[in-house]
């Protein structure tokens, strides 16, 4: 008999930004993650500035990858391929990963594999929980995305419901500045709500005329700051934590009204989130209970493998390498690449 | 010494290996399709041609700006990559210098231009002084009344060349009181040949960099960082 050979992958992420390179073997063992984070700089702006974060991807590039490898105590040599972010994103950005990822695995003859952001950031859930396989139902949710999918197979995506104006994230940030906590909104937020009551302000859960899973977060958004500047014109005072508790949980209210409504509809008995948001607290709990009143699994990545990061290209990577996805020298980026699209 | 070389700095994208004095193979390519994809695949094609072994490579030289900030970083992504694979040395040749050296030996001054937008060129003024290229003006971005200004006041024959010629040929065209040229097709573009050719120099100067510290010098800031520092210095 043959022993089973590990497949070792290198991959690569910088959609946004995080540079960030990761080794894990066999889709699933996570032997290094490196992150460099560029929060700090984009704060200055309120806000990630593409030119910006392109820059830094290009300053930190090969000290993360070079990090990743040492940490996993390997060479470019201990590898079986490399997978690379290839969208959706920030064009800038993503061309830096891409860029880097084609001249190593040219270098080095090994195959290379563009990924799907998104498939990445549903991968992230099969590192930490080995016993999770498809098919299952997953929301995605971060500041560039809102997408509730159903996992059929390894790399086979049915997007059921999705965002058709603000990702969820992005309303978090609009409204964090909108009540003076700042950049990035969605931690803020979430660690200013414990302090709030949820229910102190009615806003609207917004439903979508034609869609069941669809969601809509631009009306929610005006909402709170209609009512910021109605307590403004009336002269009452505005209590922070109450708005942030109240709006965050409309949002999480949308979000597991949706996703469990799939999970029943479709009958599954997994579901996961994914993204971002989905080291939102607030959201995990409401999720964990929606959950276990159904008899459902719940699977959600720890915070490290919520944000953006390379171990969940490499998760993804791993499959596509499985499935025999190869990507040629003039693979590019593609900012609003489709999940499912090659 | 061999020197792989890289131009993905303007409109065209160029890839060549010179071998000592001897050019082996270049590729140069002036369309529409993005350097991300035309690149690589142009490095394939003339590894294939040459039978290059990577491996052999002394160092990795790359056009390394003023230019397209995208296209700038796709060339230093890719010499980054390479340079980490191969765990070779890059070489960041300025990207004006460069396209100067086309015009290696001449008696006149030589002013390379690249459209910069917001009404400015990236250019220099060089000149060939035995057989070694002088920076008469550091490559910079100004407006081309700038510049013509500055060639009038130098007040010798200019040859100029670059993407930027067919932008501004109205304007050098109205506004130069000394003798020039514009250079024909062969010679006008930027090539990684030129890149190369200078990058043997440095590196026989010991001017390489390792590949992690490499990044363009993109003669600008960014947007925001302009906007900001402007704000900060409460003008408009």
């Amino acid at each position: 008999m043959k022993e089973k050979k590990d497949i070792v992958i290198l991959g690569i992420e910088s959609s946004c930004d995080e540079t960030a390179a990761s080794i894990v073997r066999n889709g699933r063992e996570v032997l290094s993650n490196v992150i460099s984070s560029q929060i700090a700089l984009h704060t200055l702006y309120g806000g990630v500035v593409p030119e910006i974060a392109s820059r830094k991807h290009i300053e930190k590039i090969n000290v993360v990858i070079e990090q990743a490898l040492s940490e996993a105590q390997m060479t470019l040599d201990d590898l079986d391929a490399i997978g690379v972010t290839y969208g959706p994103g920030l064009v800038g950005a993503l061309l830096v990963g891409v860029s880097e990822a084609k001249a190593i695995a040219y270098a080095k003859k090994l195959p290379l594999i563009g990924v799907h952001h998104i498939e990445g950031h549903i991968s992230a859930n099969y590192i930490e929980n080995k016993d999770l396989e498809p098919p299952f139902a997953c929301l995605v949710v971060s500041g560039g995305h809102t997408h509730l999918v159903i996992v059929k197979d390894y790399g086979k995506y049915e997007i059921v419901g999705r965002t058709r104006d603000d990702a969820a994230g992005e309303a978090f940030d609009k409204v964090a500045r909108a009540i003076g906590l700042g950049y990035p909104g969605g931690p803020k937020i979430d660690r200013v709500s414990k302090e709030g009551n949820p229910d102190a302000i009615a806003f609207p859960r917004a439903k979508v005329a034609d869609s069941a899973y669809d969601f809509s977060f631009s009306g929610l958004k005006s909402a709170v700051l209609n009512y910021l500047n109605g307590c403004k014109m009336k002269n009452i005072p505005i209590v922070q934590a109450d708005v942030a508790a109240s709006f965050q949980k409309a949002v999480v209210d949308v979000l597991v009204d949706h996703a469990m409504h799939a999970v029943e509809e479709y009958g599954f008995k997994k579901f996961a989130i994914a993204g971002g948001v989905a080291s939102n607290s607030a959201l995990r709990a409401a999720m964990e209970e929606a959950c276990r009143k159904r008899g459902v699994a719940f699977y959600h990545p720890s915070p490290v493998f919520c944000t953006d990061n390379a171990a969940m290209i490499g998760s993804a990577a791993y499959y596509e390498y499985l499935a025999g996805t190869r990507s040629g020298w003039d693979l590019n980026a593609v900012p609003n690449l489709k999940l499912g699209e090659r | 010494m061999k020197i792989l070389a890289l131009d993905s700095s303007g409109l065209v994208a160029s890839v060549a290996v010179v071998e000592d004095e001897k050019l082996l193979a270049e590729y140069t390519v002036n369309y529409k399709k993005t350097h991300s994809q035309t690149l690589l695949p142009m490095l394939d094609e003339i590894g294939k041609m040459i039978d290059l072994d990577l491996s052999a490579i002394d160092a990795i030289a790359v056009a390394a700006g003023p230019g397209s900030f995208t296209g700038l970083r796709i060339g230093s992504a890719t010499a980054k990559g390479l340079g980490l694979a191969l765990d070779k040395p890059l070489i960041a040749v300025p990207t004006v210098d460069a396209l100067a050296y086309n015009l290696y030996g001449t008696d006149k001054l030589v002013c390379p231009i690249m459209d910069a937008r917001r009404n400015q060129v990236y250019t220099g003024v060089y000149a060939f002084d035995d057989r070694t290229l002088k920076v008469l003006k550091p490559q910079m971005a100004v407006s081309v009344e700038e510049l013509t200004e500055m060639l009038n006041e130098m007040g010798q024959e200019v040859l100029f060349l670059g993407d930027g010629v067919p932008v501004y040929q109205k304007l050098i065209d109205e506004r130069m009181k000394v003798p020039f040229h514009y250079v024909p097709a062969h010679l006008n573009k930027q090539r990684a040949a030129a890149v190369a050719a200078l990058a043997e120099i440095y590196f026989r100067e010991g001017k390489t960099e390792h590949a992690r510290d490499h990044q363009p010098d993109y003669l600008r800031l960014s947007q925001a960082e302009r906007e900001r520092a402007a704000a900060e210095n409460g003008s408009c």
